[in-house]
């Protein structure tokens, strides 16, 4: 091969680099993943030198403080603070193990003709709008839960255990939103699941057939350890969804802004909620830094529990091998 | 006496079925350790085997050898009712295992299965500890004493060739083992609970080739005790492994595939009944 042609040929490579987008399409992509990091930070900014204000007034001790008194400038972020974590604690602990059961019923038992049009209808309910979902709960669910799961429990276990006591008069609070927000989420975890499980290769599945394992011991001591990173992700997801759960949280939860009461029947108050229903009414500057002050607080915690939920997923997915007892 | 009403009872279900001349058939078949009777197998409306007749002699190795889609992966799995999960498999006619009918109304496929183990073609450990992947079986099976659990698991990777290798790190994941590692430990978790008969699916297709010859010579040293049935695309490993040797090929016209010849190894390869088999073994096939 001569001098020339090796050059030609180098330049014809450069030429079909450059000609075909390759340069073009590769300083576009990168624009666009420029403009994501822009916006978090632009976000960031806002949200931090928003907040200025009600950040010099209240300093640290804000996140501690209960009470909302916006005339008498009386504001405190851990009403919200418990309000959001526990009503999304309360829907993760129910949605996570319903979802995967779903999941589980979806890929591994359901008949096939059936598969289909059930997934359907699992992401059907994802795409209903949430304010639906709260008058539902307000219409339909508080009715049920007042009379037949708050009075029950109220009156015996909540005879003790201040967490389930009465009254249960109000209907809304923070047990009824964690119930909603877990029939939110329950979609978006079982759908996730299902795919997870979905890709399960077959092999694993006839590893433990062959060995002599029932279709149970096959699905709880293969497939679902197989995939536990995938669907801890997906419950995580889950956890998100219902974190930043604005309107059918606020619709069902009662809007005890003030305070923060032992009972789960009690009303509360989710930080999105706060700042959905503060906002039109913020007529002076602290107020309205306050409620900026809460998203910022809102912000942290999403950002705490996903760098929680990496880690967990990172364990999870290198993590200790699994000992079974069969 | 459980077992010979479960011996009349399926040559009872075997005479409604077929010919009468079949009763003859059937007595003489269970003698073997397998014995396949007219074996149909369908997925669907496909038929994948037709009328497959073959004895299994015990403590023996047996290949099975054939073009692909000749049907021998599936009269495999067929022996411990992998199929079970594809609802659309259906089989007629009869595999006995020890005179009891595979397919009959007093099998359990779980029982079965731990009569009958399988190392299936990639090599597949479970999530789990190198020890737990050899234990688990023999947990299902029903053992209960730890000693005699480690004891056992220790004596199978002995034997599967892997002991040295993984006995300081029993507690790592299966996983990270290589292939032909994994492999070995498959065979280990198959033959724990003390199958009397073990299925091989090409276990030594995903492998290099001295993984290849240290499965070979797990094999050799299995035959003593167990009935093994391996599937095989390569010659050279039936012909070096292997006492008996069957060739299935696909009908041209109905698809489905046919026995074409069993015997001895050495009998198939150097001095094939059939025209047919000869072609394929010595490589002038299609």
């Amino acid at each position: 091969m001569s001098q020339k042609e090796e050059n030609s040929s180098f330049y014809e490579v450069w030429q079909r680099r450059t000609q075909h987008g390759d340069l073009l399409f590769g300083w576009l992509t990168l624009f666009f993943g420029l403009v994501v990091i822009t916006l978090v930070f632009a976000i960031g900014y806002v949200v931090w030198s928003g907040s200025a204000e009600a950040r010099d007034r209240f300093g640290f001790g804000f996140l501690f403080q209960t009470g909302w008194n916006p005339v008498k400038h009386n504001f405190g972020a851990m009403p919200a603070i418990y309000g959001t974590l526990v009503s999304s604690l309360i829907a993760v602990t129910l949605a996570g193990p319903l979802g995967i059961l779903i999941a589980v019923f979806l890929s591994e038992l359901c008949p096939l003709h059936l598969r289909n049009p059930l997934s359907f209808l699992i992401e059907l309910l994802a795409a209903i709008p949430s304010v639906i979902y709260g008058m539902w709960g307000v219409f339909v669910f508080i009715p049920f839960f007042k009379s037949g799961i708050a009075k029950p429990l109220a009156s015996t276990v909540g005879q003790w255990l201040p967490l389930f006591a009465g009254p249960v008069a109000a209907g809304r609070g923070v047990m009824v939103a964690g119930i909603i927000l877990a029939i939110m989420i329950l979609p978006t975890i079982a759908a996730i699941a299902r795919e997870i499980l979905a890709v399960v290769p077959n092999h694993q599945r006839e590893a433990l057939l062959a060995v002599g394992a029932t279709r149970w011991e096959m699905i709880w001591y293969g497939v679902l350890p197989y995939s536990r990173a995938g669907i801890v992700g997906g419950i995580m997801l889950g956890l998100g969804r219902a974190l930043g759960e604005t309107m059918a949280a606020l619709m069902v939860i009662g809007s005890a802004k003030s305070t923060i009461e032992n009972s789960l029947f009690a009303p509360g108050i989710t930080a999105a909620a706060l700042i959905a229903s503060e906002l039109p009414n913020a007529n002076d500057s602290l107020h309205e830094s306050t409620l900026i002050l809460i998203a910022l607080v809102l912000f942290g915690i999403t950002l705490i529990l996903n760098i929680l939920a990496r880690l967990l997923v990172w364990q999870v997915s290198r993590g200790p091998v699994g000992t079974i007892r069969a | 006496m459980t077992q010979e009403v479960q011996i009349q009872a399926n040559i009872f279900s075997s005479l409604i079925t077929r010919f009468s001349n079949y009763q003859n058939e059937a007595v003489g078949a269970l003698s073997n350790k397998i014995q396949a009777l007219h074996f149909d197998f369908y997925y669907g409306k496909f038929q994948a085997l037709n009328d497959l007749s073959l004895a299994i002699k015990e403590r023996s190795i047996t290949a099975l050898i054939g073009p692909s889609g000749c049907g021998k992966s599936t009269f495999l799995r067929a022996i411990n009712r992998m199929h079970d999960q594809n609802p659309t498999a259906r089989a007629a006619g009869r595999i006995f295992l020890d005179g009891q009918d595979i397919y009959g109304p007093f099998t359990d496929p779980l029982l079965l299965r731990r009569r009958v183990g399988m190392v299936f073609q990639r090599p597949n450990p479970f999530t789990l500890s190198i020890f737990d992947n050899v234990a688990y079986g023999l947990r299902v099976a029903g053992w209960k004493d730890k000693k005699r659990i480690a004891e056992r698991v220790e004596e199978v990777l002995h034997q599967a060739a892997l002991w040295n290798e993984v006995k300081d790190r029993l507690n790592h994941s299966g996983l990270g083992l290589s292939g032909g590692q994994q492999q070995r430990l498959c065979i280990a978790r198959t033959i724990a609970p003390k199958p009397e008969v073990i299925l091989m699916d090409e276990p030594a297709s995903a492998l290099d080739p001295i993984s290849t010859l240290k499965i070979e010579e797990t094999m050799f040293e299995l035959r003593q005790e167990f009935t093994i049935i391996i599937v095989t695309h390569s010659m050279q490993q039936a012909a070096r492994v292997s006492d008996e040797t069957a060739f299935l090929l696909m009908n041209a016209e109905t698809r489905a595939g046919e026995l074409i010849e069993a015997g001895p190894t050495d009998q198939i390869f150097t001095n094939p009944q059939d025209k047919r088999t000869e072609d394929y073994i010595s490589g002038r096939f299609g």
